[in-house]
């Protein structure tokens, strides 16, 4: 992986960032935002559903085009989708004639890798999230959190710097949705990726952030950042430590206030139809 | 009726896709359904065979039914036997041969410019708009209605022969093919551009594959339409062909002759079709499985 100094790639830069979304109203869904998101840190967003996160994260992946600020990935501007950038979404987006194995090396014969080689270093990959015997199935015929996990390898393998992510594992059951969040951070380790992660579920952005970015209701701001001070490797009770709990309230908090202003201010803006993503 | 609808219900249980692959299906379920699929084509062979009766006493009897008569329509037996002198005659390869080739001609044709039109439809907006208004105007006009146009534009009569079973076939290839691009999941086509892929490798690694299924049924229908039009296109000209073969036989006045022509083109369109999506089938081996598990 490329470094820029000392510091690890996978910088993200959003500068006062606006997102218009068109339609037949077309309306602000972000507002204002701006941070900075380290080389390999892993951060989640959560807030109001409808607040703007999966927008924010389209426009991160160069899905879509900010009206307004700026959007730099290791001071570059992001002019459209890249291998540089992975994302996975909620419900798979493999491709159907594929089998597991091709899918996974898909990225690598776009840049135009050698079939053996491909191949190999798919196999690797579907090693890593423990599919290895599953290299000849075609995605309909594996589990949903299998589906991910093949998803994941398919956008590691590209060794990305960013790998943004859209309530992953939103459409799994809990424990299946907790091996999967271990094994992500197994990976994140070893790999180093920045992680930019949008979920709904506090616990789940708890276990595995350094910083949580909480927004508001629509047009979504960044309303507080919350740093995840939790030493890592986090153990599996973390959930009830005193500090967890310490963290989850405050964010509890925060998101049901936002809830609460977004139904009290948004008779009318619950009227517009949420935009399909991506 | 209770045995079959309890191999029903035994078949639909085992119909719910499991999480994981591989449908466990017991001895006594396969069992039921192999009962089940006999019974089946029994009937099938059945309704058939008495189909084939109704028409021989109709018409042995000379059915008349005021609107619909049955007084010069030949019976079965009368149509075997023609059957079997064409199948003694010296012509039939000449027939069969030339029309085989001005449908596959014409089909072939429509194949390639309705797949490619579709793909380029479906993809841009723009070009719709362009394309698909004079396109839509066309589409209705039967065959026939082409016949004295057809002869003006075109050389030669083999070639406005050719021409009627390409309009036949173009389409149903043409809608299928704009259907299927239209229905892609556009996540698959924003994953692939993050994982690297450009423009020609979202349209041959997503947008054809993705359509494929509906192309494949495009190509069955308009090869059915294309033998549909063969009558139509025969009527222009020529000495040989099936669907010459057919109208000759009526104008001569030997009954039992077009039945036969009629059987023929029903059996090549039929089996051509069978072709085609037999090609599709191995062609997708994916597009079973899913079906299969959704």
């Amino acid at each position: 992986m490329t470094t820029f100094g000392t510091q690890k790639a996978g910088r993200i830069e959003l500068r006062d960032i606006a997102i218009h979304l068109p339609g037949k109203q077309r309306f602000e869904a972000v507002r204002n935002i701006g941070t900075t998101i380290a080389g390999g840190e892993f951060v989640s967003i959560i807030g109001p559903s409808g607040c703007g996160k999966s927008t924010l994260l389209n426009a991160v992946a160069g899905y879509l085009k900010p009206s307004s600020g700026r959007l730099h990935v290791d001071g570059e501007a992001v002019s459209g989708p890249g291998s540089d950038r992975g994302m996975v979404f909620q419900h798979h987006s493999l491709l159907p004639w594929r089998t597991a194995l091709d899918n996974v090396a898909f990225g690598l014969k776009m840049s135009g890798v050698g079939r053996r080689e491909r191949r190999a270093r798919a196999e690797e990959f579907l090693r890593l999230v423990g599919l290895a015997e599953f290299s000849d199935r075609y995605p309909a015929q594996l589990s949903g959190g299998m589906q991910q996990r093949v998803e994941i390898a398919r956008v590691l393998i590209n060794n990305p710097r960013v790998v943004l992510m859209d309530e992953p594992f939103g459409a799994l059951d809990a424990q299946t949705r907790e091996r999967m969040q271990q094994l992500l951070l197994e990976i994140w380790g070893r790999l180093q990726p920045t992680v930019l992660f949008v979920t709904h579920d506090i616990d789940e952005a708890l276990v595995l952030s350094d910083r949580v970015l909480v927004m508001t209701h629509r047009p979504g701001r960044i309303r507080e950042e919350i740093l995840v001070d939790l030493r890592r490797p986090r153990p599996e009770d973390i959930t009830v430590s005193p500090d967890f709990i310490a963290l989850k309230k405050r964010c509890l908090a925060l998101v049901q206030d936002e809830v609460r202003q977004s139904l009290v201010g948004g008779l009318e803006a619950a009227r517009i139809e949420l935009p399909v993503e991506a | 009726m209770s045995a079959s609808s309890i191999a029903l219900s035994a078949a639909s249980t085992t119909a719910t896709p499991p999480a994981v692959p591989e449908i466990p299906a017991t001895g006594l379920v396969t069992k039921w359904r192999a009962a089940l699929r006999l019974d089946r084509v029994a009937l099938r062979v059945l309704a058939l065979i008495l189909c084939v009766a109704l028409w021989q006493a109709a018409s042995v009897h000379h059915l008349d039914l005021g609107v619909l008569t049955f007084r010069f329509v030949p019976a079965p037996t009368e149509v075997a036997a023609a059957a079997w002198a064409l199948f003694q005659s010296p012509k039939l390869s000449a027939h069969v041969t030339n029309s085989l080739i001005r449908v596959f001609a014409g089909f072939g044709v429509a194949a390639l410019l309705g797949i490619a039109l579709g793909l380029v439809i479906g993809r841009s907006r723009r070009l719709e708009d362009a394309l698909l208004p004079p396109l839509e105007v066309l589409r209705p006009i039967p065959g026939v209605a082409w016949i004295p146009l057809a002869i003006l534009m075109f050389p030669s009569s083999e070639l406005s022969m050719i021409f009627i079973t390409f309009m036949g076939a173009l389409f149903p290839v043409l809608l299928n093919t704009i259907h299927g691009v239209e229905a892609i999941d556009r996540r698959l086509v924003a994953s692939s551009r993050s994982l690297g892929a450009g423009r020609w490798s979202v349209f041959a690694e997503v947008v054809l594959p993705g359509a494929l299924p509906s192309i494949v049924t495009g190509l069955a229908i308009g090869m059915g339409t294309s033998w549909f039009c063969l009558v139509t296109a025969e009527m222009i000209a020529g000495q040989y062909g099936i669907g010459y073969y057919t109208w000759e036989s009526y104008t001569l006045q030997n009954y039992a002759d077009i039945v036969v022509g009629m059987l023929f083109i029903g059996a090549f369109g039929m089996a051509s079709s069978g072709l085609i999506k037999l090609v599709g089938r191995l062609l997708m081996p994916w597009h079973r499985i899913q079906e299969r598990h959704t």
